[in-house]
């Protein structure tokens, strides 16, 4: 067990170091979604002059989003690597060692949900430098971090899904920009009820979505929220749990056909 | 002259027939729009009530300008990432080999971009009428909004193929995208300038793209306000980032491809 553990985290340190040694994709996952929620804080921000818009600012309500952004980022960071991996060979050499393959698919796991909170860290010290604050207080910030870990895991866990079932870096790349549709029909922007649109309102409600960024901002702009804070875990854990078990699915049908 | 021709309209074939044949190439371009407008025009419709906002068509098309011009600059950039995709597979090597007129070579990209987008923006702007958007320009001022956005297409390519002509690798991507991402953004892409505020306003202000977009607003609503000012600055950075990718062309023949 404990050596297995080991391969786990000596193959989820691989992982870091592989995409910290991309600094051109690191800077952009890192300063991309800082700068979208720059631009929609400020772009957006005489959108809280709505009637019943919660919250006294935008830049709290709008500081929940690039902790989705960077979890996607993260995700397809590490989704790549994997399937890179399976295009290399490599997982199919792991799989014939005693090690097998499975520490391979964690590594590149775990190693998108500490990449997910690192990137969390600095995007909560920049909101709260912008001005920004924390309804929950410190304990939220713990609660805030756990999610923001969930959602890294779920996304996280649906691109390993997809790279153990096509074995293709590029067609990884190619299929996380319809985790940004998902993103962008959501609850992103402004909150359900000031969604005039019946259309996009419908798709806001059943996008999954909507719960993970509505759970995190919760913290931010009403403090404790069990409604918002139940449905954001639990559709996170749901994710992860239809995730991983597409990952096996394809993981078992790799290994046979191998 | 003919010459020119003649590697352009090779060049742009190759890149278009890829691209029509190969949906992995054409899904990208078209898919971000589309998210960008469905995404902001539906989710984001009742901005148009905050106090001051008066843009008569509606929300729709003042989203729709935007993603014209988003689409545009952006359909380059993804160009500028083929570009360094061929120079990593080497095919950019034997196409400077093969060229009697190498600056025949952007041409062709930039000929080839403008075909794609035009495929990109025909979908949108159905999307967009379908969910309801209205457009108030008359032909020839819908015509005058194309040109418009055709030479920010023009100026969006000329950006990613001088970018990629001098690094010559797939790393340039952030290099190429960021700027021209900044540049959309920096703009009044949810309100009118006038109702921005904070650092965003002055930056705004002097950012090009906000005559840009205030122009094809204007146009789509039936109006002509701001449209000379917005031709001259966007035959201005055509003209710039000609010589910008034309000196990257000049910097990859030295370097050998």
């Amino acid at each position: 067990m404990s050596s297995w553990l080991s391969n786990v985290a000596q193959l989820t340190r691989r992982s870091i170091v592989r995409t910290l040694h991309q600094p051109g994709s690191l800077f952009f996952a890192l300063v991309f979604p800082l700068v979208f929620l720059a631009v929609i804080a400020s772009g957006l921000s005489p959108a809280d002059r709505l009637p019943g818009f919660p919250g006294d600012s935008y830049l709290d309500f709008a500081l929940a989003i690039p902790f989705v952004h960077g979890a996607l980022f993260a995700a397809s960071s590490a989704a790549t690597e994997l399937a890179r991996d399976i295009e290399s060979g490599f997982l199919d050499r792991l799989a014939l060692t005693p090690a097998s393959g499975v520490p391979l698919v964690l590594g590149h796991l775990v190693a998108a949900v500490i990449l997910g909170v690192a990137q969390a860290c600095v995007y909560l010290v920049a909101g709260l430098l912008a001005g920004a604050h924390v309804a929950a207080g410190p304990e939220g910030v713990l609660v805030l971090f756990a999610l923001a870990s969930l959602v890294s895991l779920a996304f996280g866990a649906l691109g390993t899904a997809i790279a153990l079932r096509t074995g293709s870096s590029e067609a990884v790349q190619g299929m996380f920009p319809l985790f940004f549709v998902a993103l962008f029909l959501s609850s992103l922007n402004l909150p359900r009820n000031l969604i005039e649109t019946d259309w996009f309102r419908w798709i806001a409600t059943v996008n999954p979505v909507t719960y993970l960024i509505e759970g995190i901002r919760s913290l931010l702009i009403v403090g404790w929220d069990p409604q918002a804070l139940t449905l954001g875990f639990g559709c996170g854990i749901l994710l992860v749990a239809i995730a991983l078990g597409l990952s096996r699915a394809a993981f078992a049908e790799r290994l046979t056909r191998t | 002259m003919r010459s020119t021709l003649a590697v352009a309209t090779g060049v742009a074939w190759r890149i278009l027939h890829n691209a029509f044949t190969n949906p992995a190439l054409l899904l990208p371009a078209l898919l971000f729009p589309l998210i960008f407008f469905l995404g902001f025009a539906g989710g984001l419709s009742s901005v148009d009530q905050v106090p001051g906002f008066d843009y008569p068509p509606g929300y729709e098309t003042f989203q729709f300008a935007f993603v014209m011009l988003q689409s545009a600059a952006m359909g380059g950039v993804f160009t500028g990432f083929g570009i360094a995709r061929d120079f990593e597979r080497g095919f950019m090597r034997r196409l400077l080999l093969a060229a009697p007129r190498r600056s025949g070579i952007v041409w062709g990209y930039v000929l080839a971009t403008g075909g794609r987008w035009l495929f990109t923006i025909a979908v949108v702007f159905l999307v967009g009428l379908a969910f309801g958007m209205h457009v108030d320009g008359n032909p020839a001022e819908l015509a005058a909004l194309l040109v418009l956005a055709l030479i920010v297409n023009v100026t969006g390519t000329l950006w990613g193929a001088g970018m990629a002509m001098r690094v010559r690798s797939a790393q340039a991507g952030p290099l190429m995208q960021l700027p021209i991402f900044l540049l959309i953004f920096l703009a009044p892409v949810f309100v009118p300038l006038d109702l921005i505020e904070g650092w965003l306003h002055p930056v705004a202000s002097v950012n090009p793209l906000t005559t840009l977009l205030a122009a094809a607003r204007s146009l789509l609503a039936g109006s002509t306000a701001h449209v000379l000012v917005a031709f001259t600055v966007a035959f201005g950075l055509a003209a710039a980032l000609s010589l910008w990718a034309l000196r990257g062309l000049a910097s990859a023949e030295r370097a050998g491809g």
